[in-house]
């Protein structure tokens, strides 16, 4: 075996096989020390796969892996781990309820006289958050600590633990730009150490900014494995799709100012606590884009016009006619619905069969004593199945199985499928592939066009500029500027965000 | 037609088998066990007897599985068997009618169950805590009804509905067979089973698809009190009295072993009334083959708790993946080393 210095970690023709399909396809990677490997595809690319195989998670059917010129063959993560592979995945798993110092050391606390001793270990958890540049109460718990912070941590650990490949599944997915800022310096630091660094991230701006050299998987083939330098963005997202790009990116920005008369109107809405009274007309065939940090008050506005929080002023009125927003049902029969911002915990009904969560809301307005058939649900749920390209083999399958952009599109799905006239979508693209990211822009102009009123809430600004008639823009929980026409553009959101251009009250 | 009575048979197999087990191994302990006989118009025989003892719990486990598939538990369905035998019992001293009666106990348990449901779906309250309450004080509402004496009755009537037979079959088993097929069409005939299931596995999504989560919260709550309430008039009506102290003690507990015993997850969502009333049967085999055996009576909880601890691990899924684990050994020995392609370095 040729003895390679370069590499500190090499997977050759990789195969693994699930009941049914072929996750990995003779599969080749290589991790170089002090690079950091970006490793991009869309969901069910094998993106995940591959690192379960290199972690020991799985076993791969075939190939060989080769750590530090040496074969290794890690029987599970704990293997893996003191053999020199760390991961942080994308929901840090670390123990909330215990202190920082604890989830640095736990498993090996320093010990004196046998018993663990706490002072010597928080002193071992300052100096080793040091080397991050970090400077925090290691006693306190964790929770009380933002993600960002958990994150670093979480990779501290893996780093002290493992040593010579660090394995970084979406660790951006849930930062703003400052704390990506913050943990791109520290795999920067971690770089010089020599460490390799595999990346996985959805975000195309981030694999540019950090990554040395690029690997993209499809359908659980190697496409190729380029370096970044001379990479264009136009090619990297062909080498992903392998189509025609997706026309998000390329698409000119196109406002119909052909929408209808005002629809919904919100006057003085808001509730105590949560936004201030706002004002919002809606047209029909309109999409208004809600732009701003987070914690401005986004979700917040999507609550309260959806019911879920009960406005405690203003009133709503749909074509003239007065609406009690009291509840998602009283929203719901007035023709709304509601994608929630956080799809796990708000969306998907995780046990029910994608035909069950595509039907349920439909199902929940015509009340219990009117049951939809079971042919009329399977009929409903291969309608949207197949209008939105939902990817599964069964529409029987739990939802919970189903990859983030499917399940985002079931949603979609349920709603479209009690025929709404205003849609609220709360970050409808957040943590969904490339491919199902673009089939849900379309769906949202789709829609547009046939007349639905839309709000969408999105913090990437490029795509609210692609397809808002009007943007909102939120600061401190409350509705600061509205931007329409040619004043829509990224540039004018974020100076709004900023507060650096001249507010404007709109009417 | 076939494939829609096979899913449900193949869910239901390992109670199936647990089932069947035990009857065997009465039988095989207790060959008599079979043996039916007709007495003055009605069957009797141990198998009739298992299904007779076994009504109480049943029908609790019917109220109880709903409840478990909401994520919730009812604790004081026990307590609300006392509680409605000590207000039928009464009633009927007083000289009432059985109808009036019937009505007054069965008002009482649902009126328990709407309590227990106002708990949990308007005040939020912790299940386990909020059906706490009513075990704990429902066994002395039932002594303030009988204040305090254990009362007896001898109307035939009322009677009827413990020791009385149709059609050859014992009434308390005429009433759980009835109640369960009546709900199990109820919930799954209409839309009821897939909102409580979706309530269950998570109740923000479902609140926000607009199912109208309290009520039907309410609803399942006051259902337990119901069935709990036909338990309390066949326990009352089978000692022809009402004890506040020991009508239904403990069968809480029962009921909730039937539905896991089922194969219903107590993290909720997924669940089958069959499988209750099956895991039901199964407890009251036990029971019934351990006092056939002959055994000294103290053995009694000790062989019923192995033989749930066995129904339970064979259903686990900790076991299955052991079993998983140890099917996939042979595949290991294929990892033989392949010769290094360096495909990659040459690029």
């Amino acid at each position: 075996m040729a003895h390679d210095f370069e590499n500190i970690l090499a997977a050759s023709d990789f195969c693994k096989y699930f009941p049914g399909s072929t996750a990995l396809d003779h599969v080749n990677f290589s991790l170089r020390r002090g690079e950091v490997h970006a490793l991009l595809g869309e969901n069910g690319a094998g993106k995940s796969t591959l690192i379960k195989c290199m972690t020991g998670a799985y076993r791969p059917d075939a190939g060989t892996l080769v750590l530090d010129g040496a074969e290794i063959n890690p029987h599970d993560t704990l293997a893996a781990q003191k053999l020199g592979i760390g991961t942080v995945y994308q929901e840090v798993n670390l123990l909330p309820n215990l202190s920082v110092a604890e989830n640095l050391f736990l498993g090996r606390q320093p010990r004196q006289f046998g018993l663990v001793s706490t002072r010597k270990m928080n002193a071992q958890a300052r100096a080793l958050l040091a080397q991050y540049g970090m400077d925090i109460d290691v006693g306190r718990q964790l929770d009380r600590f933002s993600v960002a912070i958990q994150q670093v941590i979480a990779i501290a650990r893996a780093v002290d633990l493992s040593g010579k490949v660090l394995i970084l599944d979406e660790p951006t997915a849930s930062l703003d730009t400052q704390e990506v800022a913050m943990l791109f310096g520290i795999i920067r630091d971690l770089k010089k150490r020599g460490l390799g660094i595999i990346f996985i991230t959805h975000f195309l701006e981030q694999v540019f900014e950090i990554s040395d050299r690029i690997t993209v998987l499809r359908n659980g083939k190697l496409v190729g494995t380029r370096d970044r330098a001379g990479l264009e963005r136009q090619g990297l997202i062909e080498m992903m799709l392998g189509r025609e790009l997706a026309a998000v990116e390329a698409e000119e920005r196109q406002t119909q100012d052909t929408a209808g008369p005002v629809k919904y109107r919100f006057q003085n809405f808001g509730k105590r606590g949560k936004i201030k009274p706002f004002d919002l007309d809606v047209r029909a065939g309109e999409v208004v884009g809600v732009a701003g940090l987070l914690g401005s008050g986004r979700t917040e506005t999507a609550e309260v016009l959806f019911g879920v929080e009960h406005a405690d002023s203003g009133e709503a009125t749909v074509d003239g006619q007065p609406l009690a927003l009291s509840s998602p049902r009283a929203a719901i029969k007035g023709g709304f619905g509601f994608c929630p911002e956080d799809r796990k915990t708000d969306g998907i009904i995780g046990d029910l069969s994608i035909r069950e969560n595509i039907v349920v809301a439909l199902q929940a307005r015509r009340g219990w004593a009117r049951p939809l058939s079971r042919s009329e649900q399977n009929s409903i749920a291969d309608r949207y199945i197949k209008a939105l390209d939902i990817r599964t083999t069964d529409r029987e399958k739990p939802i919970r199985l189903l990859s983030g952009g499917n399940q985002q599109k079931a949603i979609l799905a349920r709603w479209l499928a009690t025929n709404p006239s205003f849609l609220i979508l709360d970050e409808p693209t957040r943590g969904i592939d490339v491919g199902a990211h673009a089939e849900i822009i379309h769906l949202i102009e789709d829609l547009c066009k046939q007349g639905m009123s839309l709000i969408v809430i999105s913090s990437e600004l490029d795509e609210l500029v692609a397809y808002s008639t009007r943007v909102i823009v939120l600061r401190d929980r409350e509705h600061i500027a509205e931007l329409t026409g040619a004043d829509i553009s990224a540039n004018r959101i974020i100076e709004s965000i900023a507060g650096t251009s001249s507010k404007k009250e709109d009417a | 037609m076939t494939s829609s009575f096979r899913a449900p048979l193949l869910r239901l197999a390992p109670q199936l088998i647990a089932l069947a087990a035990i009857l065997l191994l009465n039988f095989i302990m207790f060959p008599q066990f079979f043996h039916l006989e007709i007495q003055n118009g009605r069957l009797y025989g141990s198998l009739i007897d298992v299904l007779n003892r076994g009504a109480p719990v049943a029908l609790l486990a019917i109220g109880m599985t709903l409840v478990i598939a909401t994520k919730g538990i009812d604790l004081s369905v026990g307590a609300v068997i006392a509680i409605c035998g000590a207000v039928a019992a009464s009633s009927i001293v007083a000289g009432n009618s059985v109808g009036y009666t019937l009505v007054l106990a069965l008002g009482t348990g649902l009126l328990c169950g709407i309590w227990n449901g106002f708990l949990v779906a308007v005040l939020d309250i912790q299940p386990i805590i909020a059906t706490l309450v009513l075990m704990v004080a429902g066994r002395g509402i039932a002594q303030l009804v009988t204040e305090g004496i254990i009362m007896t009755f001898n109307n035939e009537g009322f009677i009827f509905f413990g020791s009385g037979s149709i059609l050859g079959l014992p009434m308390p088993v005429v009433i759980w067979i009835l109640a369960g097929i009546v709900i199990t069409l109820l919930v799954r005939r209409t839309a009821l089973g897939m909102l409580v299931e979706a309530i269950g596995i998570n109740r923000r999504a479902s609140t926000l698809s607009g199912i109208q989560t309290p009520i039907l919260l309410m609803a399942v709550y006051a259902l337990s009190g119901l069935c709990a309430s036909i338990a309390g008039i066949i326990v009352a009506a089978d000692i022809k009295g009402a004890d506040a102290n020991n009508a239904g003690l403990w069968l809480e507990l029962d009921a909730i072993l039937a539905v896991v015993v089922g194969g219903n997850s107590l993290l909720g969502g997924r669940f089958s009334i069959v499988g209750s009333l099956l895991g039901a049967m199964i407890i009251q085999s036990v029971n019934t083959g351990i006092l056939l055996s002959g055994f000294p009576p103290e053995f009694n909880l000790v062989i019923k708790a192995v033989i749930v601890i066995i129904i339970l691990v064979i259903q686990s899924p900790a076991l299955k993946s052991v079993g998983v684990f140890f099917s996939r050994r042979p595949e290991r020995q294929l990892d033989v080393p392949k010769p290094e392609i360096q495909r990659e370095a040459a690029k």
